[in-house]
């Protein structure tokens, strides 16, 4: 297209374009740097400066991290929290990749469709409904599945919500919401795995079973990290969901679950602010590194 | 893999009995998660239809009567004067205008990103990703904290201009650009003497409309669903969202929460506020479903 215009010419012509473009690119990004320095970089930096500092706006080092440290509550938050990430990680990984692996195996598109178009309807009731729907299911009186509470050894709703029935209940409730828009990346993943690479492992006799072992999950692995990160981050999040379950259950659950309720409390019952940024940075610290961790080393993000 | 090549190939057949017992396998697994993942909506819809004491005493399966679904209503309705059609409202308002700001934002910012160079690129797509694997709810706080500031606690642009930040659709739109449209489709048409503007207007807008669509329906599902940020930001009845509207709701049920006063609301009445909450998104999902479920999302990046 350059052939017509002197060497020299088209070169003036190429480097006056670049400065065209520089120019309106940055245009074409201002407003979003502008949203990304007040709601992603100025909070970021006033929840650290919070963390170190006192209500007088001293630097107070680590003592907002420690006071809250050995706040009572704490470390129940800490721990509920963990126990509930391996519960919702583990079945999230199990369940997802199986049932994505059961779906592409089933030989009639139309079915696999309703199937997935089925299973992600949950996702629409996603927030303070799918609490609310959950708590309806977990209440023997009016559950559609009594029955099996019953079997289980729950006749009323305050067994069924017992604390250490929480991790599991959270569970489900985010698995319920959360799974279909999983299996749904994971079946477009698989779809991408190339036709040749499964016809060369049928050859090799490899039964189903083998397959989706040694070569599906494989190839699924960059998306299951992807997912498990995500799910994560959101998981050390949880607050919807407890703080419902503590309107609902007349303190059963307290107010104080999870890590993000504690911040709330810090906040705006306590007027502590500078504790309630302390734990905030916590949480941030971890999910960033951990998000970090995977960005570093799966290549996720490669795609330039 | 060097075994495999001088090895004939031989097809292990199963047999038909084994066949038939795997297949048995897969579709009752399948079913079974069928059920899990649609019984609660299912029940949801049917409750709604019932009295209270329909909705303890019949089968949990059964249909009510319009009547009592009307009753319902009624005294949903009845709630703080029409307080669930505000929160509606509300949501509705925050949501849309979170969404118009996000798309003017994230289309352009991914395009740029995506098929312009420009100083600061790299390190604005490093930052976009952080931002997009941060999880929001630890900024709650801080941001509660600045919105403060700047004395916009209480209106709603507290969580309007938050919601409007979407890093997650910016990435979307690079990626999308990266992968689908072409570099030399946008050089030609400089060739041909469109300015910046026009190329964006002119080539790659009408392009991105399957991209538009997704991010509008993660941002909206998104701004319709967020619980925490509007809970802090917004404490006074009449400016919540249906979302933490629905949350004050359940309190005031009493096999919920005995405490109640003289203002309670019954369980089916709960179930048809929850359904109302949901319904919006159900549609907006309904219209978008079909870019989500064909799996574009994975097909977004490069393998």
């Amino acid at each position: 297209m350059t052939l017509t215009h002197t060497s020299a010419g088209s070169a003036t012509r190429r480097r006056r374009g670049a400065a065209r473009q520089s120019r309106a690119g940055m245009a074409f990004v201002a407003a979003y740097v502008i949203l990304l320095i007040a709601f992603g970089v100025l909070p970021t930096a006033y929840a650290v400066y919070f963390a170190f500092t006192d209500a007088g706006g001293t630097f107070t080092g680590i003592s907002n991290f420690v006071a809250t440290g050995h706040d009572f509550r704490f470390m129940g938050a800490v721990s509920h929290i963990a126990v509930y990430l391996v519960f919702w990680l583990v079945s999230l990984v199990v369940f997802v990749v199986g049932l994505a692996l059961l779906l592409h195996r089933l030989a009639s598109g139309t079915v696999g469709r309703a199937l997935r178009f089925l299973y992600y309807i949950p996702g629409a009731l996603a927030g303070a409904a799918s609490v609310l729907v959950w708590l309806f299911i977990l209440d023997p009186t009016v559950s559609p599945v009594s029955s099996l509470l019953s079997a289980l050894g729950f006749h009323t709703f305050g067994e069924v919500i017992a604390p250490g029935n929480l991790p599991v209940l959270f569970t489900i409730i985010a698995f319920w919401t959360g799974a279909g828009g999983w299996i749904v990346v994971m079946y477009g993943a698989l779809n991408n795995i190339p036709k040749d690479v499964m016809e060369a492992a049928r050859i090799d006799g490899a039964n189903s079973w083998q397959t989706a072992w040694r070569v599906q999950v494989p190839m699924l692995r960059k998306w299951i990290v992807y997912m498990v990160i995500l799910a994560f981050a959101g998981g050390a999040q949880l607050f919807v969901e407890p703080q419902l379950l503590s309107l609902a259950s007349v303190g059963v659950a307290g107010r104080d679950y999870s890590l993000n309720q504690l911040t709330y409390d810090f906040a705006f019952q306590m007027n502590n602010i500078n504790g309630a940024a302390a734990v905030s940075v916590e949480l941030l610290v971890v999910s960033v590194s951990a998000a970090a961790v995977f960005v570093a080393r799966s290549g996720f993000f490669d795609a330039e | 893999m060097s075994r495999t090549q001088h090895r004939a190939p031989k097809r292990r057949r199963p047999r038909p009995q084994r066949r038939v017992a795997s297949r048995l396998l897969t579709g009752s697994v399948l079913t079974a998660f069928m059920v899990f993942f649609v019984l609660p909506v299912l029940w949801l819809l049917l409750a709604a239809t019932k009295t209270d004491q329909q909705l303890v005493r019949d089968s949990p399966l059964s249909f009510g009567s319009w009547h009592a679904l009307m009753a319902n209503w009624h005294g949903l309705t009845a709630f703080q004067d029409d307080a669930i059609l505000l929160w509606l409202r509300n949501s509705a308002l925050y949501a849309v205008i979170s969404l118009a700001i996000t798309l003017c934002v994230a289309v352009p910012a991914g395009y740029a990103l995506a098929m312009t160079e420009f100083r600061g690129r790299r390190m604005l797509l490093i930052s976009t990703l952080v931002v997009m694997l941060m999880p929001n709810a630890t900024l709650v706080v801080p941001l509660f904290l600045e919105i403060n500031a700047v004395h916009l606690i209480g209106t709603m642009w507290s969580i309007i201009l938050p919601y409007s930040f979407y890093p997650f659709g910016v990435y979307l739109t690079y990626i999308y650009f990266t992968t689908a449209v072409p570099k030399d489709l946008l050089a030609a048409a400089r060739m041909d003497g469109c300015s910046e503007f026009g190329v964006f207007r002119h080539i790659a807008l009408p392009l991105a409309t399957p991209v538009i669509a997704l991010v509008g329906f993660f941002s909206f599902v998104a701004n319709w669903t967020n619980y925490f940020l509007p809970y802090v930001m917004l404490p006074e009845s009449n400016q919540m969202p249906i979302q933490v509207g629905v949350g004050n709701l359940l309190s005031s049920v009493p096999s919920f929460n005995p405490a109640v006063g003289d203002v309670a609301v019954e369980r089916p009445e709960l179930a048809l506020a929850t359904l109302v909450a949901v319904t919006p998104v159900l549609v907006v999902f309904l219209f978008a479903q079909r870019f989500l479920v064909s799996g574009m999302l994975a097909g977004a990046t490069k393998e």
